[in-house]
């Protein structure tokens, strides 16, 4: 399995991203430019935080012109795992990738804390190594994270069960009071209708190593790199 | 030609900006207001052979650049640049 991880200028999460690929999991890593429009033989794109190109206009307007961006859409349209990680999942609402937006915070502040996720789905390249309904806890980084979509397609996420993630309590309730940005329905990732393209706000290269006060993230990373092509073939 | 484009949150949308701000207008005392919303304006210099084919191509750049169709609306102005007075 090998992992691309894409570099923007104003991206800043490409290393943390790239020290759990190769030292924490031992998998394969490649960084993959935005100017080259080459993706290096890879399984699994992540498209890491950050600001690409400053957030000019809006989050992710203009990261998706980026020449390697075209690529990821081909390979995105071939099956290919794409993984959008906070300004990357705002990357692939603004590409189209997937549905929605992330609008600014509820609270105007930028939230930088940890949070409770509810693992909806795990029948995924990116979470099978979670358990159904687990309650994972990685933290979240972001003044944009508010999580936007209208209500018909609010609707088609929940009844194709697109939601992945959403923000919940230590027992996995999810209410108002653990949503950290006024997401709807507290979403805090989804995955496209096919389930080879995944975005979520938190950012589990953060907590892949229990010197960074937990390991949840690690399991996400351990999923794609040990069960990716087990459930894109099954 | 001169474009002058506003781009403003769909009603929608919470605007998490514009209720801030209404409270700091309330705060100073002007508590006539019901409703604030905050977006952007943005001109755009360009060449166009009439104002129809400027409004053309403006709608084209809003649509698929200037504001995101999902959280968005917009609306512009086309003016002949240069010597317009106030």
């Amino acid at each position: 399995m090998r992992f691309g991880v894409v570099v923007f200028p104003g991206t800043w999460s490409d290393r943390d991203c790239g020290w759990v690929i190769d030292q924490v999991v031992g998998a394969e890593l490649v960084y993959l430019w935005h100017k080259d429009a080459d993706l290096k033989g890879c399984d699994c794109v992540i498209l890491p935080g950050g600001f690409a190109y400053g957030d000019y206009l809006r989050t992710g307007a203009i990261a998706r012109f980026a020449p390697v961006m075209e690529k990821i859409g081909q390979f995105a349209d071939r099956g290919g795992l794409v993984w959008g990680i906070c300004n990357g999942f705002q990357i692939l609402c603004e590409s189209g990738l997937l549905p929605g937006a992330l609008i600014r915070n509820a609270s105007l502040e930028f939230r930088c804390q940890w949070t409770n996720l509810v693992v909806e789905r795990t029948d995924l390249a990116f979470t099978s190594n979670c358990e159904e309904r687990e309650v994972i806890r990685i933290p979240i980084s972001h003044g944009e994270g508010n999580y936007f979509a209208d209500p018909a397609t609010l609707s088609r996420l929940e009844q194709r069960g697109q939601v992945v993630f959403r923000y919940c309590d230590v027992n996995g309730k999810v209410g108002p009071g653990a949503n950290p940005n006024g997401s709807l329905h507290n979403i805090a990732g989804i995955v496209n209708a096919r389930g080879n393209v995944l975005g979520m706000m938190p950012h589990p290269e953060r907590c892949a190593e229990a010197e960074l006060g937990g390991t949840d993230g690690l399991k996400l990373f351990r999923s794609v790199a040990e069960n990716a092509l087990k459930v894109l073939v099954s | 030609m001169i474009a002058k484009i506003i781009v403003t949150p769909k009603p929608v949308v919470n605007d998490p900006q514009g209720i801030t701000v209404r409270q700091g207008l309330a705060s100073l005392g002007f508590t006539e207001i019901s409703d604030v919303r905050v977006g952007k304006y943005i001109e755009v210099n360009l060449e166009a052979s009439s104002e129809h084919e400027a409004r053309e191509r403006v709608e084209a750049m809003c649509r698929q650049l200037l504001a995101n169709h999902v959280i968005e609306d917009f609306r512009f102005d086309i003016e002949a640049d240069g010597h317009r007075r106030r």
